[in-house]
This record gives structure tokens, sequence and C-alpha cells, in this order.
């Protein structure tokens, strides 16, 4: 009878304890399906913002025969570097904060009654100018003066844009391709230095160091996963960046190498772990076949040991990759963050996840910044899923060709 | 025993007493309002403030939502911001609690002592690319600017550039700190920094705004006596409903007792 009640409460707890269980992964699940949603979400509205910055327009004189203009022009006239609407027809470019040195606040009336007025005028006055204004102040009624029809930001601006200066005004600049780059062009080369150093590193700690020496080694190593980012970005602006500056004699030392350096340090405890885990886990008795049939030490490593590990191999360097693409605080701190079209590893180069984090703090919530840096975030949330199925794929063919 | 009534008195004085008032904004004026803030506090127990950062922007979006009493900004209030305040009904005073200067730097081994805003511009827009264009060495410029959330990065594109935009693919830094640490550390360097982080490892630039006529040393005593161009005022909004509250806390930065820490955290002194 008590043994019958014993058991009962113990099915009793095992139910709650698997129902918990199942909760808590489902849980995990929506939130995380949520937090995707909520980021395409951000990010689309992007592409319904208008061209120049929200609640503003571009106003010229009627009697120019300009009809539309793309985002880099805008930002080239009011930069200076379009100075012609025509040959000898001087552009003059007017910002809204101008009418306050050209007439005091009695001047424009009460709460700015006459403002609307007084820009009218100044646009009228010059047939050569155009004007950046608000909305609700635009001279819209005048017959002198034509308002310049406002687009919507593209896909084409956005993902083939080269300039990313989302503060410039009035038009500011969301060309995101110099970032995708910048990203891959540093995880790329991290990977490559990683590499090679991770799989030896882990051969070495798997199959050729004594005991001793592998005790010491392997604590070492994971201990250096556990070093905050940051910890690694000082570091490499204090010694990586003015060393690659002089062993290059380079202008600058804030360099996509730096990054890369940084990032291949930061990765390869993961990849030194996991690889050294899959490797160990080969069974001893395909090892002892293999010196059985009179294979040297290297050749058992190099056709037994790796090809049963590969599987394990492949989720270290997804893992490492990972990180190297997702890594923000070191890479924004050595790599100058110049959002440029890399050319070369001794530039400096900008990243995605060194955009958001620098941006996001003080871009204005729900304006066109902000959005853009949630598109952002989709565009890395992709490349770091394609990685991910890529591995996917390659795990599941090595594992069908067998050993 | 004692430990337990005081703290149960501040408690209560926290939650009853209406003089608790909040502080939100821009950074760079953070380390100020704290210590206004904690010798204010010292000055009067009875009184709790409490600062937060954000950004100047936050600041003011703050103020219109009310959750703060003051708005730290390091730049005006834009037009439209004032707009909105106005549309939901609401006015707002502002108090210039210092002055903040902006030194330019360059590497210590930089032959070149002095630069005009314009060589300034040509420089931070791209149009000037080599040292020896402004009379130093043969020597590639590399630009330094800092992130575009900082209040500082959108004063020197006013102050400087005059609303150009800085060149595509300029090294942009996440703080003052590591602004200076890259252009001590690169030949052909310059940058910009606040006046109060100014250190040996670097050197600071004279600059004239008068196309040449007068190249003035970035100091405390230039940018008091309004010699030195690129000062910026650092403001505290509040709204006009607020101002018995947050009176007491204005006076006192605006005191000799607050100044004196103005000018203690290195910035400009208002008188």
């Amino acid at each position: 009878m008590e043994n019958e009640l014993k058991a009962g409460i113990r099915k009793f707890f095992e139910r709650i304890v698997k129902a918990i269980l199942a909760l808590s992964g489902g849980i995990t699940s929506f939130v995380i399906l949520l937090i995707i949603i909520f980021l395409f979400k951000e990010g689309i509205g992007l592409f319904k913002s208008p061209v120049v910055e929200k609640g503003y327009v571009l106003c010229v004189h009627a009697s120019n025969p300009i009809k539309q203009l793309t985002p880099y022009q805008i930002k080239q006239i009011y930069d200076g570097e379009i100075t012609e609407w025509e040959v000898g027809k001087l552009i003059v470019p007017f910002r809204f904060e101008e009418i306050f040195s050209l007439y005091s606040d009695e001047e424009l009336g009460e709460d700015y009654s006459l403002l609307t007025e007084k820009l009218g005028e100044v646009v009228a006055a010059d047939s050569n100018m155009i004007a950046f204004i608000p909305e609700q102040y635009a001279p819209s009624n005048q017959p002198d003066i034509k308002i310049l029809p406002t687009e919507n930001i593209t896909f084409a601006d956005f993902f083939g844009g080269k300039e990313w200066m989302p503060t410039s005004l009035p038009a500011p600049q969301f060309g995101v391709l110099p970032l995708i780059l910048g990203t891959l062009w540093v995880s790329f080369f991290a990977i490559l230095i990683a590499l090679p150093l991770g799989l030896g590193v882990a051969v070495y700690l798997s199959e050729l160091a004594s005991e001793p020496v592998r005790k010491i080694l392997k604590p070492a190593i994971e201990l250096l996963a556990g070093i905050p980012s940051v910890v690694y970005g000082f570091f490499g602006l204090v010694v990586i960046v003015p060393l690659i500056q002089r062993v290059f004699d380079l202008p600058v030392g804030e360099t996509a190498f730096a990054g890369s350096l940084i990032l291949a340090i930061m990765a390869l405890p993961t990849i030194i772990t996991i690889a050294e885990d899959a490797m160990r886990n080969t069974p001893k008795t395909m090892r002892e076949a293999s010196f059985g049939v009179g294979a040297t030490h290297w050749q058992t490593i190099y056709r037994v040991v790796i090809p049963y590990a590969s599987s394990g191999i492949g989720t270290a360097v997804v893992l490492g990759i990972g990180r190297a693409i997702g890594e923000t605080m070191a890479v924004l701190m050595v790599t100058g963050n110049a959002a440029v079209m890399p050319h070369s590893l001794f530039e400096p180069v900008r990243t995605i996840p060194a955009t958001i984090a620098a941006e996001l703090g003080e871009a204005p919530t729900g304006g066109a910044h902000y959005q853009s840096l949630f598109m952002l975030g989709c565009i890395l949330f992709i490349i770091t899923m394609m990685i991910s199925i890529s591995a996917e794929i390659f795990n599941r063919k090595q594992q069908n060709k067998g050993v | 025993m004692k430990k337990v009534i005081l703290t149960t008195v501040v408690l209560l004085s926290i939650m009853f007493n209406a003089t608790a008032q909040k502080i939100k904004g821009s950074d760079t004026m953070l380390p100020l309002s704290q210590k206004e803030a904690e010798s204010f506090m010292k000055a009067n127990p009875s009184q709790t403030v409490t600062v937060t950062g954000g950004g100047s922007g936050v600041g003011i979006s703050a103020l219109l939502e009310g959750t703060t009493d003051i708005a730290q900004l390091s730049r005006k209030i834009k037009f439209d911001e004032k707009q909105k305040l106005q549309e939901s009904g609401k006015s707002v005073k502002e108090v210039i609690a210092a002055y903040d200067a902006l030194a330019i730097i360059v590497h210590p081994s930089n032959k070149v002592t002095k630069l005009t805003r314009e060589q300034l511009e040509g420089i931070f827009t791209g149009k000037i690319t080599n040292w020896k264009e402004v009379g130093g060495d043969d020597m590639k410029i590399i630009p330094y600017s800092r992130e575009t959330s900082s209040g500082t990065y959108e004063f020197f594109k006013e102050s400087v550039l005059k609303n150009k935009n800085y060149v595509n693919g300029i090294m942009s830094m996440p703080a003052t700190g590591a602004i200076i640490q890259s252009v001590s550390q690169t030949k052909g360097a310059i940058g910009y920094v606040g006046l109060a982080y100014l250190n040996k490892d670097v050197k600071a630039i004279q600059v004239s705004y008068d196309k040449g006529n007068k190249y003035v040393q970035p100091t405390v005593e230039n940018a008091k006596n309004q010699s030195y161009p690129i000062v910026r005022p650092l403001y505290y909004y509040y709204l006009v409903s607020s101002e018995k509250k947050v009176k007491s806390f204005l006076d006192y930065v605006l005191s000799a007792q607050g100044q004196k820490i103005v000018a203690e955290t290195g910035y400009i002194t208002i008188k």
C-alpha cells in the first residue's frame, strides 16, 4: 500500500517535471520566433520611409526644370560636390535653420505664424535655390515654388548603395554594401587564420601531447574563451594595432587585418575545444585496429581520427565563424569603423555588428535610421542562418560517406 | 537600530518627498551632472537627484513624455523638438550650465601647429588628403571622428564642417579615449576631443576662424574669453510648469560652489 502511494507520487512528480521541460522548450522556441518576427517587422519599415528626412520636403523655384533627385544627388548638392543645375546655373542650397539668421523671432511672428510666408519669399527670390524645410512650413500654395516629390527608400538604394551616412541631412545615405562586405571580409580572414591553427592545436592536444601538458594547456585555452570581448578589444587597440602599423609600415594601424587577428584569437578556444573533444571521442578500438594493420601514428590521425571526428570539426568551424561574424565590441575598437568598400586587408573597415552597437544608442525610435539598423540585424541573421544550414548539409554528406 | 531608522527615514523621504528630481540626456554631460548632483545632495540631504544618460535626443523626448524633470543637452534644442513640445502644450526654459571646448589634436611629432577652419573642413570632408597641403610633411592625413550617436560629432559637423558631411569612410571611434589612443599612435592622424581630455600623448592645434589672421590655442582661458572659436554651451532644459521643483538644483549648479565643480570636471565656467 505504502509502496503504491510512493510510486504514485513519484509518477506525479515525473509528469510535472516532463511538463516543465516541454513548456520551457516551447516557450524558448516561441520567444525566438517572436524576436525574429519583431526584427523583420521593424526592418521592413525602412522601405516605407521617404528618402528625404521624414517630415521635411525639398522645394525649388517653379521655373526650375528639375523633376526628381536621387538621395545621392541630394547629398552631393548639400555637400557642394554638385554645384550647377546646368552649365552656368549655380545651385544655391538652403537649409531651414538659415531662416533664423535672416529674420529675428519677432519678424517670424507669434508661434511662427509668418514662417511659411518668409520661407516662401526666400525661395521665390532665387530661381537657383533648393530649400530643405519642414513639411508643415512648406509654402505649398505659392505659384513660384515647386515641391519636389519624395519617393521611398528602395531595395536598390539600400543593398546597392556604397555610402553609409545615416545622419546626413537632408537625405540620409543607407548604402549597406560596404558593411556587408566588411563583415564578411573580416570574418573570412579571421577563419582563415584560426582554422589551421585551431585544428593543429586540437590534433596536438588530443593525439600528441603528454597527459601533464594536456592538463595544463586545455584549461588555459578554455580560460581564453572566458575573457570578455571588450578586454580583447582593448588589448587589440593598445598592442596589436600599433604592432601592425609598425611591422607593415602602414599610415594607420586600425585595419581589417587587426580585426581578423583579434577575431581569430577569440574564435580559437571554441574551435580547439570542440574539435579536440570530437577527436578524443574516436573509439579506442578504431585506433587499435589502425595500429594493428600496421599504420603509423600519423597515418592513424590522418586516415582514422580526423575522418571520424569530421562532423565535430565541422561544428567547431561553424561555431567559430558564428562567433567571428557576430562579434561586436572587439571589432568596434580595432577596425577603425570606416564604411568603405574593402579593397585590401590593410585598410579600415566597418562591420554590421559594430555599426548596430555604435549607432542604436541615439537613433530616434521608429525613424529611418532606427529601422535601417534593424534591417542590418536581419541581414546578419540571414548570413548566420545560411552558414548553419550549409554546415548542416556538409555534415550530413560527411556522415553518409561513412568511415 | 540606528541604521534601520536611518534607512526608513531615507526611504520615506524618497517616497514622500516631492523634490526628488530626475535628469536625463547627453552622455557628455553625465560626469558633470553626476558630480553636481552628489554635492547638491550632500548640501541638501532632504533632496534626491538621479542622473541618467542616453543622449541629448533621448533627454528631450523624456522631457516630452514627462519621465524626466530636467533634460541635459550638449547642443541647443532643435527646432522640431521645440515644435513637438509646443504642440503638446508644454514650453521649456533653458539654462546654460557650462561650456565645453573642442580641441583639434594631432600626433606629437607632426610639424603642423595651426590650421584654419577652411583647412579643417577640407581635411574632414576629404578635399585635403596630405599634410604637405597644409604645411606639413609629405604624409597621408588620417582623420578620426566620433560615432554618429555622439553630440560631439554633431557639434563638430555644425561648427567646423558647416553642416557638410564627413568624408565617406572616415575612421569613427566609439569613445573619446579611443580617439586619443589612436591619434597618439598614428603619425598622420588628426581628431577632435573635449578640452578636458587633452594630455601629453597628443598635440593640440591652434585654430583660426578668420581665414588665418589670428590663430588661437585651445586653453581654458581662451575658451573663457571667447577667443577660441570651437566652444559649445551645455544646457539644462526644463518645463516651465515644473520650475519650482528644479529651481534649487539649477541654482546650485550656477552658484559659485556648482561652478567650482564645473571647473574641476574639466569644463569651462559660465562666468
